[in-house]
């Protein structure tokens, strides 16, 4: 059975159409991930397929009940973590998942243990008392996390919920995606982060414009778009972009500290560096390669639709 | 299940609303001390005839502490952006738009009910029917609180703009209802203007209650007050839902 099914979704405010004739599916047990650029969309079908925003045409159904007929009992099914960690900041950590579990009917015994389960692997148990209005940014998304999580949803809606965070609340952050999703939930990410995404998601949808425009996993996607793959390169000197004027690298781009060598023929290119490296005695420090990459279908798929 | 459902989104929602916004200045000031000013501003060290005039200012309480929660809620959950996770909740649009009009209510009745106990102790406040008395408290926080939930419906995220826009709208109010002025001692436009304000009707079932005497009959009196909860809700109602749709 699916978890998530969008048929012919559309959105429009005033004379822009925000989501056209948007149609996904979205199987059980599966981690989803929803990308494209600012503007394209993803919040907006988001909204739509979580009761928030009421389409203008289209149906959307979770666990096979129709959200805008039966919106509570489809609520019921899901957890909604909306973006820029929206909690109560006049309440305690304590005080907002208590809140979100009484949204969901849980009776007062099993809040208590969900609670304290929560704050225990949020690493929160120890300001679970204080006003979340004090909490950093990473810390209120964890609160918003467990609001969230509560009632174990059957789906799980997250909206950029890595953005802006540091490395320690992204690890936890993904950390819980993984095992909300072995715990049998179905998974709705919706993120800028490409990397991400490609490293959570069994299948990733790109929308722009409003309109699906590739729908695969991540690996035939890379394939499908990009065929080109890049050699990583540091030396230990400065070099000039003249150095990797050689035939079988199609550009070099500077990455921080290395150069970036986009190329159809890696063995060819390889061959080239280690030679000339020894030829004008230049230390090579680091030298990797890798094949096509998703942010790369992303940009092209992106770029042509 | 989705009616069990429904009530307890209202109930929760309404819990949370207690705990959130009765203890917030614009509540406090525009909901407690603004009419107690206005008492002493109007009443105190005058020669007016204290009995008289009470049963309009404990309908003045009422009006402001009850239509006095319901503006905050909606604009600072939009601020707070804790409103699209309410929305995201089990609960639909109607039992928030309910669970702000039961708060408003319960502030309203509860404050109001806290300065007539009060009053007994300085006033000595005769009521001559219980039961009207008792339903002018439950219609008039009902009316009120539904007023409430109407003025935060505009498109803001911005309490204060909200805050200002309901008073402009309460203010005259309390000036063309009777309040000040006796409604039988009113004549000409501002008989015409105390008829189109709600609070007028409620003025006149305190009156009722508590002296006996009124312009209307309590029926009226109490047909008006249900008939302008239930077009206030309704109001709220379909404004939110169009600015639901229009993604505010």
């Amino acid at each position: 059975m699916s978890a998530i099914e969008a048929g012919h979704l559309v959105k429009r405010f005033g004379a822009v159409t925000a989501v056209n004739d948007v149609t996904i599916t979205v199987r059980e047990g599966e981690i989803f991930g929803f990308l494209g650029p600012n503007g394209a969309g993803k919040t907006t079908t988001m909204r739509m397929l979580t009761g928030v925003l009421t389409p203008d045409a289209g149906t959307a159904r979770i666990n096979g009940i129709d959200i805008h007929r039966h919106p509570l009992d489809a609520k019921m099914q899901m957890g909604v973590i909306p973006e820029n960690s929206t909690v109560y900041g006049d309440m305690s950590p304590e005080q907002n998942l208590h809140l979100s579990g009484q949204m969901y009917g849980m009776p007062w015994a099993l809040r208590e243990e969900r609670v304290d389960d929560i704050l225990a692997r949020m690493d929160l148990s120890e300001k679970r008392r204080l006003p979340v209005r004090t909490f950093s940014k990473g810390m209120r998304q964890r609160v918003s996390i467990g609001c969230a999580i509560i009632h174990h949803p059957k789906v799980l809606f997250l909206d950029e919920p890595t953005s802006g965070l540091d490395v320690q609340s992204r690890r936890l952050v993904i950390e819980t995606i993984h095992q909300m999703n072995e715990q049998g939930s179905t998974i709705f990410l919706t993120t800028h982060n490409i990397e991400e995404a490609n490293t959570l998601c069994q299948t990733v949808c790109i929308i722009n414009k409003g309109k699906i425009v590739a729908q695969d996993n991540p690996e035939r996607l890379k394939r499908m778009f990009d065929t080109t793959q890049s050699v990583e390169v540091s030396f230990d000197r400065i070099v000039t972009r003249d150095m990797f004027a050689s035939e079988g690298i199609i550009r070099a781009e500077p990455c921080g500290d290395k150069w970036r060598l986009y190329t159809d023929n890696p063995d060819l290119v390889l061959k080239y560096i280690v030679g000339r490296a020894e030829r004008e005695s230049i230390g090579i420090t680091s030298l990797t390669t890798s094949g096509p990459s998703l942010e790369e279908a992303f940009v092209q798929i992106t770029e042509c639709a | 299940m989705e009616i069990p459902l429904f009530l307890r989104g209202i109930l929760v929602i309404t819990g949370k609303n207690m705990r959130l916004y009765y203890t917030k200045p614009p509540v406090l000031m525009f909901g407690i001390l603004f009419p107690l000013f206005m008492f002493f501003a109007f009443f105190v060290g005058r020669k007016l005839d204290l009995i008289t005039f009470f049963p309009a200012f404990l309908a003045m309480m009422l009006f402001f502490t009850a239509s006095s929660v319901g503006p905050l809620i909606t604009p600072w959950e939009k601020r707070e952006k804790t409103y699209e996770r309410l929305l995201s909740y089990p609960v639909t649009q109607d039992s928030i738009i309910l669970g702000d009009v039961v708060a408003g209510a319960t502030f309203g009745i509860g404050i109001s009910v806290l300065v007539w106990i009060a009053s007994i102790f300085f006033v000595p406040v005769p009521v001559t029917n219980i039961g009207l008395f008792v339903l002018a408290f439950l219609l008039g926080t009902l009316s009120f609180s539904a007023l409430g939930a109407l003025l935060a419906s505009p498109a803001s995220d911005s309490p204060p703009n909200v805050m200002i826009f309901s008073n402009l709208i309460r203010f005259p109010l309390i000036f063309i209802s009777g309040i000040f002025v006796p409604l039988a001692q009113m004549q000409g436009l501002g008989l015409v203007l105390a008829y189109c304000s709600p609070l007028t009707y409620l003025v006149d079932l305190f009156n009722s209650a508590m002296s006996g005497t009124s312009v209307f009959s309590p029926l009226v009196d109490s047909s008006v007050l249900i008939g302008v909860s239930a077009l206030f809700i309704f109001a709220a109602k379909v404004i939110q839902k169009r600015n639901l749709m229009k993604g505010m």
